[in-house]
């Protein structure tokens, strides 16, 4: 996949590698490096994955850094049908809706 | 000039100076302390300033909104003549849908007073969104810096959509992966951009949330007739509990017992790249709740405006899996999709109603937006996608930070567990005696003000820790 000057696009780059970190990292996170991901608008002519390439952000820095991904989407979402959850909801409902009588024990 | 972390923190001195406009060192005692009110009202506005600041953004005047569905149940499941009355706060009404838009309306404010271009804050949490949302409404540029994944390059769904909060203001999201370096990155870009520190911890920003205090006071006079008797704050970085308690005492509301609360995350390192994703509270958990109560100054400006232990009166831990419940029965039950992290003060709120009498009330002082990566079910779904057991269970006994969710099996499970405020008052001394902070005799009257002790018994206190 190759991306063009003015798409967006998300860099990454690693600002201190494993041995380089703070002194107060715990053990498993003093192994790993400290990396850092932006997204902003790519100022090479062409560039695929992998590419060290440019790009400006929404404040307006140029950054470089390795290109990620290309014009990346919000992955996060509502996630999947929780039962434990609903069920909890639902004997909450049924409380309510038994009102005064109260049918519904909780 | 050298990036290495030892470098770029031993420039930390000047680039905090350049980038907040407050000489911190004016302020500063011999010995130990510093002039902490004297901080506070020669850099902040006064409360009409802080109301015209925010009225011309659109943040604060939320609604106080009595859950009266849930103060049914509470009394349904209590003994005669208890259950208190609860009443919510819904700050999720804000601009960027969080009582943080109180403190970045302030912070941002001041940045363009001083002008500055921009603005930068290092936070994972909804501040960010907030910031963002105040900068682009007064014209600045703004970077947020995010702790936001593992060394896997996976996310935290709810820093995820902080994330794209930001990015639709037009802020500038820089997101960094797990570890304490995230205020290395911050000092970073602070020396290279020359924008405003709008940290949380500045006076400016904890003024910005002493009008919520004020307005909860004004509020329940007008509904509930009196002020109320208890309102509890969800504590992480201690801002919060800070402003509102101020905002109360400014409102003469002295009698309010105010009481902070925390998600218990017991047992999880908060700078663990193994830990970071098995927890499911990415803000006002014990992570960061206990740590800036008894080391305030660890914040990213030279003194903390927001010293918790001064004004809490009470400090409640609940279960991750008790505020997904409430969260759910806030929906439930009173029509209000919110949270979930703003609804860890409701669920201490819950299981101190019942012991309350009937006639008593508790304000709950914030609610939070929802939403894609927020809502129990997609922090729910990360937590089993990390190996968390989500079970019904009772919270006391099954609920195992990063192992085990228990939801409750019933509203009667929701208990808060307390931690005793001498424990967190003799941690505060031992932080100091840890970074060689000794304290002595002229310190006394300033450790007291902090502890909230005589000098006496903060003598008696150093000389128990120091053995």
């Amino acid at each position: 996949m190759t991306a063009r000057r003015g798409q967006w696009v998300q860099i990454h780059s690693i600002l201190l590698k494993a041995g380089e970190r703070a002194p107060s990292a715990p053990s498993d996170t003093a192994n790993v490096p400290l990396e850092l991901r932006v997204r902003g608008f790519l100022q090479d002519e062409v560039a695929s994955i992998g590419q060290v390439v440019r790009i400006r952000t929404a404040a307006g820095r140029t950054l470089e850094g390795t290109l990620e991904i290309i014009e990346p989407r919000h992955v996060h979402d509502f996630g999947d049908y929780i039962p434990e959850l609903s069920q909890a909801g639902d004997e909450l409902t049924a409380w309510l809706a038994g009102g005064d009588e109260n049918e519904y024990e909780l | 000039m050298s990036m290495s972390y030892e470098s770029v923190m031993s420039r930390k001195t000047e680039i905090m100076r350049a980038s907040i406009g407050i000489e911190y060192d004016k302020y500063e005692l011999e010995g130990i302390g510093f002039d902490y009110e004297g901080l506070m009202s020669d850099t902040v506005y006064h409360m009409e300033e802080i109301t015209a600041i925010q009225r011309e953004t659109g943040v604060g005047n939320t609604p106080l909104v009595e859950l009266k569905n849930i103060t049914r149940l509470v009394r349904e499941i209590s003994e005669p003549g208890k259950g208190a009355r609860i009443f919510l706060k819904d700050e999720a009404a804000n601009p960027s849908g969080s009582f943080k838009d109180r403190r970045a309306s302030i912070s941002v404010a001041r940045a363009k007073e001083l002008g500055y271009r921009g603005v930068i804050a290092a936070t994972s949490g909804n501040y960010g969104a907030a910031v963002a949302s105040q900068a682009m409404k007064r014209g600045l540029k703004c970077i947020v810096i995010q702790e936001c994944y593992d060394s896997t390059g996976t996310g935290q769904p709810e820093i995820l959509e902080k994330a794209r909060a930001c990015e639709a203001y037009g802020a500038e999201v820089a997101q960094l992966t797990v570890g304490p370096e995230l205020f290395y990155y911050f000092l970073i870009l602070l020396e290279e951009t020359g924008y405003f520190n709008a940290s949380l911890y500045t006076p400016f920003a904890i003024a910005g949330i002493e009008s919520l205090g004020f307005e909860i006071a004004q509020q329940s006079r007008r509904v509930i007739g009196k002020d109320p008797d208890f309102v509890l704050a969800t504590h992480a970085g201690g801002g919060n509990l800070t402003g509102t308690a101020r905002g109360l005492i400014k409102a003469g509301a002295d009698k309010t017992g105010v009481i902070g609360v925390s998600v218990d995350l017991s047992g999880l390192h908060m700078a663990s790249d193994r830990d970071f994703n098995r927890k499911s509270f990415t803000t006002g958990h014990t992570g960061f709740g206990i740590p800036f109560a008894v080391f305030p100054d660890r914040s990213d400006v030279p003194r903390n405006a927001a010293r918790p232990l001064r004004y809490m009166d009470r400090y409640l831990l609940v279960k991750q899996g008790e505020v997904f419940y409430v969260t759910e029965m806030l929906a439930r039950l009173e029509g209000l999709q919110r949270g979930p992290a703003g609804n860890t003060s409701l669920t201490a709120a819950i299981a101190l109603a019942k012991e309350l009498p009937k006639d008593s009330t508790i304000v709950v002082q914030e609610t939070e937006y929802t939403g894609a990566g927020k809502a129990p079910s997609a922090q729910l779904t990360f937590a089993r996608k990390n190996g968390v057991k989500v079970i019904r269970g009772d919270p006391l006994t099954d609920d195992v930070p990063g192992k085990v969710i228990a939801i409750p099996e019933n509203p009667s499970q929701i208990m808060y567990t307390e931690l005793g405020l001498d424990r967190l008052r003799e941690s505060y001394i031992r932080e100091l005696i840890k970074r060689q902070i000794l304290p002595s005799e002229r310190d006394l009257d300033y450790l007291a003000q902090e502890l909230r002790l005589t000098t006496d018994e903060t003598a008696r206190l150093i000389k128990e820790v120091s053995r």
